[in-house]
This record gives structure tokens, C-alpha cells and sequence, in this order.
């Protein structure tokens, strides 16, 4: 069966190129980057090169990436970096819908006795500025914001808000990892201190991410050990992920204008058909400040995963906010915090696109889905009466 | 991805019996849209008092589907007495098992089943006096105390899974907490299976690693286990309980309490110096 994958959000595949150029430093130039002979010399070379090609993507300087070994790494190096930097503060803002690796960090240091500020969004999944800006204080070591939302792919202000924490001393960290690769970024027109980068949302493999630190930002490393990163983070080299990462980076930063035109169009044409073609279907998020390449839409009165199981049976792949996809018994926490009622965060799919979809994969799962819904709702005991209400109107 | 049976698979993709009776004698709804899932199931008897047509709608994930098409496919042709002796486990095991997270779907067609036959029976659709501990879901005590009963629960997290009580808010886990504690100590010594000298000394080190020594560690204690003699079982003390003046008191009240409530009534716990 081909696959059809449209969950681009949870990772993506590896690009041609960045796998061809990977290959030979697991096989051939097995050199360790440190060591004095120009075997392992020819390596740290390439890794250089890796560097700048990462660097050129976000407008950094090369010194300024960190190698780490993915998003999650990445986060915790930050935060834990700011409060190791300012140790007599004890608070943290961040929002209510940062991904776990930022969200359960902060209820581990909640516990630990920090004090942590969430903000809340509103109904399209906007940030509260206002909110923000009163949030800060005195005692505030870091402000931790995602640029863009992985459920939704709704974008933050994170610029404006990292001026505001700037003027008054604060440590800025953004969760990046949606938001690099797909939309622009320059490091020189803001005043961001440490921005987290994951190779596998962008093409390059698993297992691989960047940490940016700011020229000038005290940073204390997560992981001690050798000189390696410039002694900000200990551990040889992961050499063909860096360097397939550096890949990925430079073929992001071509490929940025396709993601921004041809990418969201079909995102859009999914999104309008999708709605047109299903009743009591809704987007989730603010349309207007969003990722390119995602769609989350509710199917009012029909579960997520049931809608998953379906679409798998045509080889369609996607994600859901509903409780039963995760183990959990609550829907997903973004969709909660946004108030989008229960019965439709229970039947919420998300699409997130990448270069390598094509129109017709999208006409595919325009042409599916109405079925799919069809068929849950035809056994839903909810369902037959909100289409008898609708039709005697 | 959850690990679904074929057999799981095929009763979502294929679900059978699916719609509402015409005419039912017995018809219920329960669980909520909040919740997430939710199932009403009717049925008509023939002139023999058995089900001849049972049928359901289901609004949930896929193993919610494939559970209420399992237990129509199940009660058929059953009288009400024998449906009424359908369990969970009993559909979860027709459907070749059941993730664990996924338990409470299975308890949820049982619910629809009692409730659609109380209906039927003209009996009051909700017990008086049965008191919700779980406000984020709605789950009674009765319903917990079942499921900790039939399926032999010892946490919370697992009676979380299979009936989704304790999932919410968790303002509810001290009462759910209690009703594990009154039903295992309910549970007659006499429905134990009679053990052996090595599943006893087993069961007891399990006991102790699982329920003993955590909550003494909280504390700054420790046990350990030296020596199982006939009933008697000979630990020494460590750490904080070890000069803790109340050490005998702990020993009797906590340790030997909680082993003669999971292993056997008639062991004795005594303190050796190593």
C-alpha cells in the first residue's frame, strides 16, 4: 500500500541528499573529529562545514550552534542553563501549551521548588502579551516560549516578546523545533538568547538537534564531560548526524520559498475541501498567524483515533488530539487550553505537510475522508440527532 | 500505535449489530461525549425470555467500537440471567485481550448491558444512594469496587485504567485508595489458593519490594527480608527505622498487617539482629 504521510509535525523522512551524504562517515571516515591524525582531522572538517550550513539557515554565527542530540536535550540544556546562570532566581514563564519536553521540565522543577508562571492562550491559540509582560519579575531567571505550536502550528510573537524580556534582564529560550526550516528565521534582526533546532522535524535523521546560544549568554553545559562544542557539551560527536543535519539545513533554507507556496496551498486546498465536503468540521488555531504546512480540524461528534484507524486502512497518515491516541484520558492539553469544547477536541486530526506531498496524495485524502467521518458518525448515538435537528430547521 | 488483535481490528473495521432496535424491551445509554466515548445498546427478547436482537451505537475510539460489537456478538441467545453474568474480562478475553489502558471500554459495554436490563426489568436506571467518587467521569463507588474486585486491582492507576475513576482532576484518589484497601481486605482468606513454602516466600519478597519498602523509604527506612520459617518471617530493620522507637510498632501495624492482607492471614513478623 502506499503511504500517504501527512505527519510531517511528528517527524519527517530523511531527504535523499542528507541520507547520501551521511553514508560515508559511518563507513569510511569512522574518524573520531578529535583526534591529531587527518583521518579523524578530514571529519572535523566536514563537521565545520555542518556548522555553517546550520548556522547560514537562522542567520547565526557558527559558534553559536551547539550539537546536541535532539529537541529535548536541546530545551533542558537551555532552561537549566538560565537558572544555573542567575542562581538566586527561582521563576520560569512559559505557556500552557509548550511540549512536553518543556512542559514536564517545568512541573520537575515546580516540584523542586521554582515557581512557574504558565500563560494562558486564547480561543485561536493566541499569547496574552499583556499577560506576559506583567508576568516578569524581579525573580524570573528565564522566559521559555515555542515559536510555533506542534498541535496546531500556531506561531507565538517570540521576537516582541524576547525585546520585552531583554529590556528587563531575562533570559529569552525558544522551542524552535516546528518552526526552523519552515518559516524564516534570522538570529541577527532578533534578540532570542537560546533558540532549541530538532534535525528529525526537518529532514535530517533522529537523534540529532541544535542548541543556539546567543555570542555573549552565560551557559553552563547540561552534559560535562570532554572538551567537545567548545566544553558546552561533552560526548563525541554524533558525525554523520551532524553532518546530515548541516544537509538538511542547507536544503531547507533552498527549499524555504516551496514551503511557503506550494506547500501551504495544498495545505489550504486540504483544509477548504475538508471543511466544504465535511458538516461540523472546524479548524483549530488562528489561520492567519500559523505554520505553512498545518491543519489541525475538529470532526464534531466522531473520536480521533477511530478516525486514525480508518485512514491507516488507506495507508493516510496523521496525529489526533483525542484522549484515547494518548494513553491519557483527557484530550490533548493545547486543544484544552484554547477551550475548544470536548466534543470536538476528542475528534481532532492534525495534518502537517512536508515538500515531498504531492497534489494528489492531498486529492487522495480529500476523497477518503468524508467517508471515514460518514461511517463513525453513521454509529454514533450522537450523531443522528444533531442531523435530524439540523435538516428540520 | 496500541497492540490491537486481528480479531479487535476486524470487530472495528466490521462492527456488527450496529444501530438501534425497533420497538426495544430494554435500551440504555451510558459514559458522556466528555469522556470521550460513549455507547447505547437497546434489545428485543424472543417468546424463550433470550435476546434476540441486541444492537448498539457507539460514539469512541476503536477499541470502544470493537467492545460493544463483541458483547451484541456475545449475548446473543443469552437469557437475561446468563448476560447478566457477561464480565469485562469476559469480552476483553472474546476479543483476544485488551491493552490495559483500554480496560474501561470493555467495562463500559457491561454497564450498558446491566443498565439496559435494569430498564427493561423497570427497575430505577440509577441505584439510590450510590455515591460518584470520580466527578471528572462519573464513576460510583459500586463500580470501582467491582472492577478491584473482579479483576483483582491493587493501585489506583490501575483502576484508573479500567475504569477511568482517578484520571481527571485526582481529587479522587484518597477515596479510591480506601475502597482498594477495604475490598483486599474483604476478599476472603479462604479464596486464596493454598501456596507452596517457594510461592510464599515469593509473594512475600514481592510484597515487600512493592508494597513495604517504598513507603518506608519515604521515611528514611528500610527492610530487609533474612529468613521465611514456617509463618514466621524474620526481617531487620535499616536506615531511620532501624533506631526508630516506634520500629515495633511499624513492624506490626504496617508490615505484618499489609502481608497478612496479600499473602497469608496466619504470618508473623519478627525483627532478628543480623
Amino acid at each position: 500500500m502506499k503511504i500517504v504521510y501527512l505527519d510531517n509535525n511528528a517527524t519527517t523522512q530523511v531527504a535523499e541528499e542528507v541520507l547520501d551524504a551521511m553514508m560515508p562517515y559511518f563507513r569510511d571516515f569512522y574518524g573520531n573529529p578529535s583526534s591529531m591524525h587527518s583521518f579523524g582531522g578530514q571529519v572535523a572538517r566536514k563537521i565545520r562545514e555542518a556548522r555553517e550550513q546550520a548556522a547560514a539557515l537562522i542567520g547565526a554565527s557558527p559558534e553559536e550552534i551547539i550539537f546536541t542530540s535532539c529537541g529535548t536535550e536541546s530545551d533542558n540544556a537551555a532552561i537549566r542553563s538560565a537558572f544555573a546562570a542567575h542562581p538566586d532566581r527561582r521563576h520560569i514563564v512559559t505557556s500552557r501549551v509548550e511540549h512536553p519536553a518543556v512542559k514536564a521540565l517545568c512541573a520537575h522543577l515546580a516540584r523542586q521548588g521554582y515557581r512557574v508562571t504558565k500563560l494562558p492562550i486564547d480561543k485561536n491559540g493566541l499569547l496574552a502579551m499583556d499577560q506576559f509582560e506583567r508576568s516578569l519579575s524581579a525573580d524570573t531567571a528565564v522566559v521559555s516560549l515555542m515559536w510555533a505550536n506542534n498541535e496546531t502550528g500556531v506561531l507565538f510573537p517570540v521576537e516582541q516578546a524576547a525585546e520585552i524580556a531583554r529590556e528587563k534582564g531575562i533570559l529569552f529560550h525558544t522551542d524552535a523545533v516546528q518552526a526552523v526550516g519552515k518559516i524564516p528565521i534570522n538570529m541577527k534582526k532578533n534578540v532570542i538568547d537560546m533558540l532549541s533546532i530538532s534535525g528529525h522535524k526537518l529532514h535530517a535523521p533522529k537523534g540529532i538537534g541544535i542548541l543556539y546560544v546567543r555570542k555573549g549568554t552565560k551557559f553552563s553545559p547540561f552534559l560535562i564531560g570532554g572538551h567537545q562544542e567548545k566544553e558546552r557539551r561533552g560526548g563525541t560527536e554524533n558525525t554523520p548526524g551532524i553532518i546530515g543535519l548541516g544537509k538538511a539545513c542547507e536544503l531547507a533554507a533552498k527549499e524555504m520559498e516551496k514551503e511557503n507556496t506550494i506547500v501551504k496551498s495544498l495545505r489550504d486546498k486540504l483544509e477548504t475541501e475538508l471543511l466544504a465536503r465535511i458538516p461540523n468540521s472546524r479548524v483549530n488555531g488562528s489561520r492567519l498567524f500559523r505554520l505553512p504546512n498545518t491543519t489541525n480540524i475538529s470532526f464534531e461528534y466522531v473520536e480521533g483515533e477511530a478516525i486514525l484507524l480508518l485512514m491507516n486502512e488507506y495507508g493516510i497518515c496523521a496525529s489526533s488530539g483525542s484522549a484515547c491516541t494518548s494513553g491519557s484520558l483527557q484530550p490533548s492539553h493545547v486543544l484544552r487550553a484554547m477551550g475548544v469544547p470536548f466534543t470536538m477536541a476528542h475528534g481532532s486530526i492534525r495534518f502537517s505537510l512536508s515538500i515531498y506531498n504531492t497534489e494528489k496524495e492531498i486529492d487522495f485524502v480529500i476523497e477518503k475522508l468524508p467517508s471515514i467521518i460518514e461511517k463513525l458518525r453513521s454509529i454514533s448515538p450522537y450523531w443522528n440527532a444533531v442531523a435530524q435537528a439540523c435538516t428540520s430547521q | 500505535m496500541w497492540e490491537y488483535t486481528d480479531k479487535l481490528k476486524d470487530h472495528f473495521l466490521n462492527p456488527r449489530n450496529v444501530g438501534d432496535v425497533e420497538n426495544p424491551d430494554g435500551a440504555a445509554e451510558v459514559g458522556s461525549i466528555a469522556c470521550g466515548d460513549a455507547l447505547k445498546l437497546s434489545f428485543k427478547l424472543d417468546e424463550n425470555k433470550r435476546i434476540q436482537e441486541v444492537r448498539f451505537k457507539t460514539f469512541g475510539c476503536a477499541s470502544a467500537i470493537a467492545t460493544s460489537s463483541a458483547l451484541t456478538e456475545i449475548v446473543k441467545g443469552m437469557t437475561l440471567d446468563e448476560a447478566l453474568k457477561v464480565t469485562n474480562q469476559d469480552i476483553a478475553t472474546y476479543l483476544g485481550g485488551l491493552p490495559q489502558e483500554k480496560m474501561h471500554c470493555s467495562v463500559m459495554g457491561k454497564q450498558a448491558l446491566e443498565k439496559a436490563i435494569e430498564n427493561y426489568l423497570g427497575a430505577p436506571a440509577t441505584e439510590p444512594g450510590t455515591r460518584i467518587i470520580c466527578e471528572c467521569f462519573g464513576v460510583t463507588e459500586k463500580e470501582i469496587e467491582r472492577a478491584v474486585k473482579e479483576n483483582n486491582l491493587s493501585t489506583i492507576e490501575e483502576v484508573t485504567n479500567y475504569t477511568k475513576a482517578g484520571g481527571g482532576c485526582g481529587n479522587c484518589h484518597d477515596a479510591i485508595r480506601q475502597i482498594i484497601e477495604r475490598v483486599r481486605a474483604e476478599a476472603k482468606p479462604a479464596d486464596r489458593p493454598k501456596l507452596t513454602n517457594i510461592q510464599k516466600i515469593r509473594m512475600i519478597e514481592e510484597t515487600m519490594e512493592r508494597e513495604i519498602r517504598p513507603t518506608l523509604k519515604q521515611d528514611g527506612g528500610d527492610i530487609d527480608l533474612i529468613d521465611v520459617v514456617g509463618n514466621k518471617v524474620l526481617v531487620a530493620t535499616r536506615g531511620a527505622c532501624a533506631t526508630c522507637k516506634a520500629s515495633d510498632i511499624t513492624l506490626k501495624h504496617f508490615v505484618e498487617s499489609r502481608l497478612r492482607d496479600l499473602v497469608s492471614p496466619e504470618l508473623i513478623v519478627e525483627e532478628v539482629t543480623p
